[in-house]
């Protein structure tokens, strides 16, 4: 069953609607309701605060404010920067300046829209631009760098510069956040929370409480999307409902609105970044300088490892032997921006494809071709990265070939040619383009993982491990890995909601790491039970205790008996009823450290990652060049799980995160207007793809003969990577808009690549002519 | 209470329909609360709510109904935007209802088989879409089925996947079955207790009236009753589907005092092919009049199908999308475009306006108190000397599928023999307050070749015809490019070179 493909385990949760989400427990007697009052200012002094009205509404019980906080009122992770609720300031359009409670969620509703709220507006700085010329920033500049990038870029044969600017991107999971609190009376705490990082959950409500951790457990059953956007967002929320049902001794539920968690929670950061870039005639970049300014919101929640990601992608898969990267994080008037699938990597690799565009189009070469020529390869220097980590495993040129093979990449290229050049209001655009992604944590620390397996007298078990479940299959991997592990069937295991009182201490389900490390805390835990059972299956087949037999099946094997039918064997259920008898204990921990990973921040140099997982996209567009509008016509897709734990889960992780970028890229537009207030707050006027966008025509091919050493039954982590295999889709419409110009020199296109966006790019390239120095 | 209400003796405390075979009886409760407040308040909560404004689809619930030929069927529609009161003496399915004990209905099992659940928050949405095409589905389910339901995970891959298995299963039991000479093709293929219980369905012909403690709900089944509702309760508003009205009550959680109901007027559900003319009620759903009147109007077929999504659809009416009076409405533009004349009707008779002069301002028409509209007309004459005549329409929006427009446009030109232009229409939604034509345009085109000169020539002028205002959704300087490059991409797209 390990490397097969198998249903996720809640399939028939999820299609019957039988699946229980946080707030769709069993409410438990007298639940109160959360609603927040939002400020209609993005930097403002609170004056006044009113509560007369809302005291005239039915059902209406309390309100929690900053006065409410037995503990400390303080949700930051990195940095205690993040005022829970506000008592003088308010940073961001939309913040909660202070939550009411209802008997219900309409009464709540009712009694918050009559809280009066006197504000003295204050100046916001509004962008990135601001922070820069305010010199507003998060902490310090950061650098990381290899070689004399000064010297390389005046030796080198051409040099260019420019500029991009990426927008964020809201996750949009389906499931809005959500959290239950409910207090025992007693002073301990049970928390249902729709979180990624439960322990961290746990720790922050703790923290406003102002009581050991021990106290509250957190629960997250499963959630509906994640995405990076329940690591640390999930706090505040099971925070406000805490503080709640310690003030009413009630229990408190907290369910956003789908434009209230537009609203109040971070997103993908929006980046700026400057390029200086030196080359040879023949495309190799020889020197390059970037400066990334990411946009870090009003707080610093996860800001400065989402930068270091970025500054660690934005080599992608290319050798550059003179690189600089400094970072800064710009502090704005804006939500406080989070991780996101791929956590600023994507932006770092946004950045370099643009500038090896840049330089493909100065030479007038094609774009592959200069990609081809930089990457990665043989070994030593060449193939190491500015962080001085060796690409151990580079499976690059491997990739790049079988797709452009598979994609018929050349044949197609000149039927393209041949179909622009008889078009001439449509163009068609190709574009190949790689990842390389490096897989851990940059913080050392959260490689570590635990879990925790019961088997009972009847031979059931139940699996508990540190990661939750956001619908990337983590679950059923896990089970699929416990039961290799314990050569039983999977029908035998209930997996257990993801608790704090299970296994404590865990680290964010994040970094795509949640299979790599829960993975092999299952696999030891169910090691470990194997050696207490197997001396007992020895002697109930009357053989010596440390003869080797074989767990599979639900039958434990004598394997020296060659035939397997005249094996002899004992059933699983008999062994654990056996171990109970002679008082042996049928639970175990299991536990996971990654080995040989370090990183010091003070050099910007290290092993960061345990390995890179790869791919390669290539993408086919259509523009129609009277309004902007594309057209995807095809995708292919070759890309490195491993030898796939399941390949109906990780084919479903590659579509879903390509088609994840592809949204982020060219339609998904975050828009404020000038006073800081988001004006895509809805799926009306916020579009992520729908099933129209995504071609019929889409083939993703997982790279075979690929188990990599040291992983969990040879398989490598997937969440994160194939979301870039999507820049290819924004390379595609460049090379379609640069067909309706004359082999232009530069074509500058804004992110997201709306139609809008397109369209003043064909505009520009018409007039544009480039000087290469 | 006016004499027709009363004689027809339709008030009542009580509000029925049937949900996954089971009668739910309430009382009390509000007529406006949403269905999917509802079902969520009763603890079913396999219906979603993913963002309470008919944008996602994860709520969607399938009602049974009548397809465009009338034959009974199941319509995939948006639970967070129907007021319960209009569910009514009606037949819901929601996910929970599919899977008879531990077997699953072929739809779940076909989502289950291909991995097209990851975090499961969007499924009960997609099953239910995909459910009720199944049932209406002659042979095929195509992408068209879940285009009103979001997914952030799959990527939809594995989604089509399961559509394309169920369509194989489908058109297979269809051969099988004409195979067997087991049932006319016509019938509905997969005979299980779904197709069964279409068989008897019956739609509600009853006039219905609830009076909860706060509001009251008519569903008349006349005209005439609707009009002197309307004389009656000055206050009351008129629901036809509901989808814009259905925004104020899932979101602001609005109550009206009043509301009457039109879905239930056989005459307002009507499709008349006159001598000169379509004569289309004004609350026939757009899924109808898309089937019903496919080929008849290039232009409206077009808009039709980038028009919200297949939910949204199966409620919204031409008449509302005009009563609503949306600048970024997209059936005006179309209707701008071939003249339609728009039928009002009130207690002191009807009166006919064309369509260029429905709209007078910002959200504002013609309509007063206590009237409704009927119907709109299209005409299918065309000026005379005309011998070809080129008529579409086009939708811009950041997002291809179900998103409101940036700018909407249609065009009708007729030419004579000689290519001459004879008759020129250029209606624009999404550009000024109201949706408008370019008149002055219009006017210059006549006499002139159809030719690209005589568009590109055109185009400065056209660019500048309307001010247009920035937004979120785009720029005014796009808008204006807009404005002028549909009218090319329109002459290019009708052959012209
Ligand atoms: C997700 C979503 C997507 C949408 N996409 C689009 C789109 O692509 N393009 C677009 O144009 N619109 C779109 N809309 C808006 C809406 O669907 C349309 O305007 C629709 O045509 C409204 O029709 P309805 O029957 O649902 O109107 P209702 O909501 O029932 O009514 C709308 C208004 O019209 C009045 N009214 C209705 N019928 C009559 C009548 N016969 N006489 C007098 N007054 C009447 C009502 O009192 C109300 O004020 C979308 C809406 C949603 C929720
Ligand atoms: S909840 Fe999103 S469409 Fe109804
Ligand atoms: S499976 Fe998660 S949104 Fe569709």
């Amino acid at each position: 069953m390990i490397h097969q493909s198998k249903s996720h385990e809640s399939a028939i949760g999820h299609v019957t609607g039988k699946a229980v989400y946080t707030d769709e427990q069993r409410p438990p007697v007298g639940m109160l309701s959360l609603y927040p009052v939002m400020a209609p200012h993005a930097h403002a002094r609170i004056k006044t605060i009113d509560l007369s009205g809302a005291e005239e509404i039915d059902g209406y019980v309390t309100v929690i404010t900053a006065s409410d906080i037995p503990g400390i009122n303080n949700t930051g992770v990195i940095l205690a920067d993040e005022i829970l609720l506000p008592t003088e300031e308010i940073s961001y359009w939309g913040q909660a300046v202070l939550w009411v409670v209802g008997e219900t969620d309409i009464a709540a509703q009712r009694a918050a829209e009559q809280v009066k709220v006197e504000y003295e507006p204050l100046t916001a700085i509004l962008s990135i631009a601001d922070a820069i010329a305010a010199d507003r920033f998060h902490g310090q500049p950061t650098q990381i760098s290899r070689g004399a990038v000064e010297t390389a870029l005046a030796q080198s044969d051409h040099r260019l510069t420019g500029a991009l600017e990426i927008q964020g991107q809201d996750h949009f999971y389906l499931e809005t956040h959500t959290s239950w609190v409910i207090p025992d009376g007693e002073g301990h705490f049970q928390v249902y929370s729709s979180t990624q990082h439960p322990t961290e959950t746990q720790a922050i409500v703790a923290r406003v409480l102002g009581i050991a951790k021990n106290q509250v457990v957190v629960t997250c059953l499963r959630m509906g999307g994640g995405f990076g956007g329940k690591e640390t967002q999930a706090n505040p929320f099971a925070a406000v409902a805490a503080i709640a049902a310690y003030k009413t001794g009630q229990p408190v539920r907290v369910k956003l609105k789908r434009e209230q968690d537009m609203i109040l929670t971070g997103k993908r950061h929006a980046f700026l970044g400057q390029y200086e870039v030196g080359f040879t005639v023949e495309g190799q970049i020889t020197a390059l300088a970037v400066k990334l300014y990411a946009d870090g919101g009003w707080s610093l929640d996860l800001s400065p490892p989402v930068l270091l990601r970025a500054m660690v992608h934005v080599d992608n898969a290319y050798y550059i032997p003179h690189l600089t990267v400094q970072g800064w994080i710009a502090k704005t008037h804006k939500v406080s921006n989070t991780a996101f699938r791929g956590f600023g990597g994507p932006q770092g690799m946004v950045v370099i494809e643009e500038v090896i565009d840049r330089v493909a189009r100065a030479l007038q070469l094609p774009p592959e071709e200069v990609r081809e020529r930089n990457f990665y390869r043989g070994s030593g220097e060449r193939n190491t990265t500015h962080y001085g980590q060796e690409i151990v495993d580079n499976r690059l040129d491997r990739i790049w070939q079988e797709l452009l093979d598979r994609s018929n990449f050349s044949q197609r290229r000149s039927e393209i040619a041949q179909f622009n050049h008889t078009n001439v209001d449509k163009k068609r655009g190709l574009a190949i383009t790689p990842v390389k992604f490096g897989i851990s944590f940059n913080k050392v620390q959260y490689n570590q993982a635990g879990a925790f397996v019961l088997i009972y007298t009847d031979g059931s078990i139940q699996l508990n491990h540190g990661g939750t479940e956001m619908g990337q299959g983590l679950h059923t991997k896990m089970l699929q890995v416990a039961a290799k592990s314990l050569g039983v069937s999977l029908q035998r295991f209930r997996m257990m909601p993801t608790s704090t009182d299970k296994v404590p201490n865990t680290s964010a389900t994040a970094a795509s790491s949640g299979s790599d490390l829960n993975g092999q805390a299952v696999k030891d835990a169910c090691e470990a039970l194997k050696a207490r059972l197997k001396p007992i299956a020895a002697r109930l087949l009357e053989l010596p205790e440390d003869t080797t037999l074989e767990f599979a099946e639900d039958w434990i094997y004598y394997t020296e008996d060659n035939a397997r039918d005249n094996k002899r064997k004992i059933t699983f259920e008999a062994v654990v009823q056996k171990a109970y008898d002679d008082r042996i204990s049928l639970s175990a921990t299991g536990y996971y450290r990654t080995p040989t990973i370090f990183w010091n921040p003070e050099t910007g140099k290290g092993n960061p990652f345990y390995y890179f997982a790869y791919g390669a996209a290539v993408s086919e567009v259509e523009v129609d060049g009277l309004t902007g509008m594309f057209k995807l016509r095809q995708v292919d897709i070759v890309h490195d799980v491993g030898e796939s734990l399941n390949p109906l889960i990780d084919r479903g992780q590659i579509e879903g995160g390509f088609v994840q970028g592809m949204g982020w890229l060219t339609m998904e537009e975050l828009v404020w207007d000038d006073r800081g207030s988001l004006k895509t707050h809805a799926p009306s006027t916020y579009k992520i793809p729908t099933i129209r966008e995504v071609p019929e025509n889409f083939n993703v091919h997982l790279l075979q003969r690929a188990a990599q050493e040291g992983v969990i039954y040879g398989s490598k982590a997937v969440g994160e990577p194939p979301l870039m295999l999507a820049i290819s889709v924004r390379e595609a419409i460049r090379e379609a808009i640069a067909a309706f110009g004359h082999h232009p020199a530069r074509v500058a296109l804004a992110s997201p690549a709306t139609p809008e966006k397109i369209l003043t790019a064909i505009e520009q390239i018409t007039a544009e002519v480039e000087i290469v120095s | 209470m006016t004499d027709a209400v009363q004689s027809h003796n339709l008030e009542s405390q009580i509000l029925e329909f049937t949900l996954n075979g089971q009668t739910v009886r309430l009382s009390a409760v509000s007529p406006t609360m949403t269905l999917l407040q509802y079902l969520q308040q009763s603890g079913r909560s396999g219906t979603k709510e993913g963002c309470g404004d008919g944008d996602c689809g994860a709520c969607t619930v399938a009602v049974m109904g009548q397809d465009a030929q009338g034959k009974p069927t199941y319509h995939a529609i948006n639970s967070c935007l129907i007021p319960i009161g209009a569910i009514a003496g009606r037949t819901v399915i929601t996910v929970e209802g599919l899977a008879e004990a531990e077997r699953l209905h072929p739809v779940q099992a076909a989502m289950v088989e291909t991995g097209g659940s990851q975090c499961g928050y969007c499924t009960p949405g997609f099953i239910m879409s995909l459910f009720a095409a199944y049932y209406g589905a002659d042979g095929a389910i195509p992408d068209e089925t879940v285009e009103g339901n979001l997914c952030r995970c799959t990527g939809y891959l594995p989604i089509r996947r399961a559509a394309q298995q169920l369509s194989q299963q489908l058109s297979q039991a269809t051969l099988n079955q004409a195979a067997l000479n087991q049932a006319p093709l016509n019938q509905v293929t997969p005979r299980d207790r779904f197709s069964a219980q279409l068989a008897n369905y019956a739609a509600p012909r009853d006039d219905f009236a609830y009076i909860s403690p706060t509001e009251r709900f008519y569903r008349p089944t006349q005209l005439q009753t609707a009009l002197e509702l309307l004389h009656q309760y000055p206050d009351a508003v008129v629901l036809a589907g509901g989808t814009d009205l259905g925004l104020d009550l899932s979101h602001r959680r609005r109550s009206f005092p009043t509301i009457v109901a039109l879905e239930a007027i056989p005459e307002l559900q009507e499709i008349q092919q006159l001598e000169n003319s379509f004569s289309i009620g004004a609350s026939v759903s757009l899924s109808h009049l898309k089937t019903k009147l496919h080929g008849y109007f290039p232009s409206l077929d077009e808009m039709l199908v980038w028009f919200a999504a297949q939910q949204v659809r199966n409620r919204a009416t031409m008449g509302g999308n005009l009563a609503t009076a949306s600048p970024i409405g997209d059936l005006p533009p179309v209707l701008l475009a071939l003249d339609a004349v728009v039928e009002l009707v009130s207690l002191n008779g009807v009166r006919r306006v064309p369509i260029a002069e429905f709209f007078t301002a910002y959200r504002k028409t013609v309509l007063q108190p206590g009237e409704l509209i009927r119907s709109i007309e299209i005409p299918t004459t065309l000026t005379p000397q005309t011998t070809q005549r080129h008529s579409q329409s086009y939708k811009i929006g950041k997002r291809g599928a179900d998103d409101i427009s940036i700018v909407a446009a249609a065009f009708t030109i007729d030419l004579d023999a000689y290519n001459t232009i004879v008759h020129a229409r250029l209606a624009y939604g999404g550009v000024a307050a109201t949706p408008i034509r370019a008149i002055e345009i219009e006017q210059d085109l006549i006499g002139q070749p159809w030719t690209r000169e005589t568009v590109r020539a055109c185009k400065p002028k056209l660019r500048d015809c309307f001010t247009p205002l920035s937004d979120l959704r785009g720029s005014a300087h796009y808008r204006k490019t807009l404005v002028a490059n549909l009218f090319e991409k329109f002459f290019i797209d009708m052959g012209g070179r």
